[in-house]
């Protein structure tokens, strides 16, 4: 039970502010410790534990790519595309990107989205500049923007993977379960992540048209 | 073949190139620190796989120690204004979106290509890092087809980069250090500590409580671990199949699809699911780190919600 404290550590760094990177070493130190690990072991086992994760971090390759076509003009060009068409709305450019990311994510291509390669450079601003062109200028309105523009990707990738048989999720619960003696194929797994799909893209659909709603009556004030 | 090595060796050069940028970068009161932290990150991605676990753990720890107490600087940006960036989206038009898509496109494209691509029996490409690889190619063949066509300086996309990484900060790091927690969290039996605490928690006898303790309880734990993958197992092992499965003959697909959607709630409210939260929030520039999570939360406690009522409902009629 003692191991727990490390749980502990976590939501009392969180609770505290203090920095998650610490936090996170502190966590690991203190597990590891009530684990009846000694400290040097603890630090080589979190040392060979991140050295085999760092494909983690891959993705931030794309960075330099992305901000040399932010220099450019690209995050200009996806608002001033947007600024002609006097449909597009917020919530109507988000809905379609969410529709889009669900879809594709179901398929498995998880990789289609994302936050450094879509959301920053083109989705957010897209839906920045529906915002302005529909009268929303202040920095409080563009916040909300953005931070909506990343929960949609989040929520599209999240709701939608778990469709795709091959996808990381179905093959853990496959394996899981074959270690306690259950075979199941991965389609029947995936086939129950169909009914929560249908249900996210309702609940964060209607969200999103909502969003836009109150984006309107901001604008009548 | 190529494989993660040789996208290692990509990254920790790009890294080391971003060490050196900072540690140049006078308008930067606390280059050091940022020229160290990266330096730290790119020996990690250069010669982790041939340094002791111990060493590996010491860089980290190094990184931790750097960017934990006071932070990392933001360097003076090189950058362009916003008229020379409206001047500039003008010129190029609609072929600035094609730099950017041809990442993704590649990506896709190599993922399904490497898979099934061999020479003589023998695979150019690691089949199991497909995609990582082709992602890889696709912002290599995008810097390709962009940069002669925006006549940029071959340092432009690196000092961008730069911009980028500053911008982002220690929130990089904190994905690859909670895979290395749960790591340490497996090897010293926090899962099963967590799965006795919760069987001896419930109330036996209900199903819906088995229900609600298991979808609430994978949510809960993934907020802490910030990873459904890691509540799974525990939860599953320690809920899930003893009382659902065995005792309420309840259907295990249907049980374990749910369960882990209902994982993926507890991610969309948790800071500690850094990659999907915290990185976006520095990314986007929000003044509210935990602004991405406020926008969630709503779909995240219906979707929570409506997993608990569906895998009530499913499992018991659908009962193999």
């Amino acid at each position: 039970m003692l191991t727990l404290l490390g749980i502990a550590v976590v939501v009392v760094g969180f609770v505290a502010r203090i920095n998650p990177l610490l936090v996170v070493i502190a966590a690991a130190l203190v597990t590891g410790l009530a684990g009846g690990m000694g400290p040097l072991e603890v630090v080589a086992l979190f040392g060979k534990a991140f050295k085999e994760n760092r494909y983690v971090s891959l993705l931030w390759l794309v960075l330099p790519a992305i901000g040399l076509l932010e220099r450019y003009g690209l995050q200009e060009r996806a608002k001033a595309l947007i600024g002609d068409l006097k449909a597009a709305t917020t919530g109507r450019i988000l809905l379609l990107y969410f529709a889009i990311r669900q879809i594709t994510s179901a398929l498995g291509l998880t990789s289609l989205g994302g936050h450094p390669q879509m959301v920053r450079p083109l989705v957010a601003p897209m839906a920045e500049a529906a915002a302005e062109t529909h009268g929303h200028t202040d920095d409080e309105t563009r916040q909300k923007v953005r931070a909506m523009s990343a929960a949609t990707d989040n929520i599209g990738l999240f709701f939608g993977e778990d469709i795709f048989i091959a996808i990381g999720s179905i093959l853990l619960m496959v394996g899981f379960l074959q270690q306690n003696g259950i075979v199941v194929e991965p389609l029947h797994l995936s086939v129950w992540a169909i009914p929560t799909a249908i249900v996210a893209l309702i609940v964060h659909g209607i969200r999103l048209v909502l969003f836009d709603r109150k984006l309107k009556r901001g604008a009548a004030k | 073949m190529i494989g993660l090595e040789v996208l290692y060796a990509i990254a920790g050069t790009m890294f080391a190139v971003i060490a050196a940028l900072s540690a140049f970068d006078h308008g930067n009161a606390k280059r050091w620190k940022n020229a160290a932290f990266w330096g730290l990150f790119a020996a990690c991605f250069l010669f982790g796989s041939h340094l002791p676990d111990l060493a590996n753990g010491g860089i980290v720890i190094a990184m931790v120690l750097v960017a934990g107490f006071g932070g990392l600087g933001q360097g003076k940006a090189d950058t362009t204004s916003i008229e020379q960036r409206r001047e500039s989206a003008a010129v190029h038009r609609n072929r600035l979106f094609l730099c950017a898509l041809i990442i993704p496109a590649v990506a896709l494209a190599g993922t399904m290509i490497f898979k099934t691509l061999t020479f003589g029996g023998l695979h150019p490409v690691d089949p199991k890092q497909a995609t990582l690889v082709s992602l890889v190619l696709g912002i290599i063949l995008s810097l390709a087809v962009a940069m002669p066509m925006l006549r940029a300086r071959p340092a432009e996309p690196l000092q961008e980069g730069r911009r980028l990484f500053d911008q982002v900060g220690w929130a990089l790091l904190l994905p690859q250090m909670l895979a290395a927690l749960g790591a340490v969290f497996a090897a010293a039996g926090v899962g099963e500590a967590v799965g006795a605490l919760t069987t001896a928690w419930l109330p036996d006898g209900s199903r819906l409580a088995a229900v609600v303790t298991y979808t609430l309880g994978m949510a809960l734990f993934t907020m802490i671990m910030g990873n459904a993958f890691a509540a799974f197992p525990v939860m599953t092992a320690g809920v899930g199949l003893p009382l659902i499965v065995l005792k309420f003959g309840g259907d295990p697909a249907i049980m374990c699809a749910i369960g882990m959607l209902s994982g993926f709630c507890g991610t969309l409210m948790t800071p500690m699911a850094a990659n999907f939260n915290l990185v976006p929030a520095a990314l986007l520039e929000l003044k509210d780190k935990n602004g991405v999570i406020k926008a969630q939360v709503p779909t995240a406690l219906i979707l929570l919600f409506a997993n608990t009522v569906l895998m009530y409902v499913l499992l018991f009629v659908f009962r193999f």
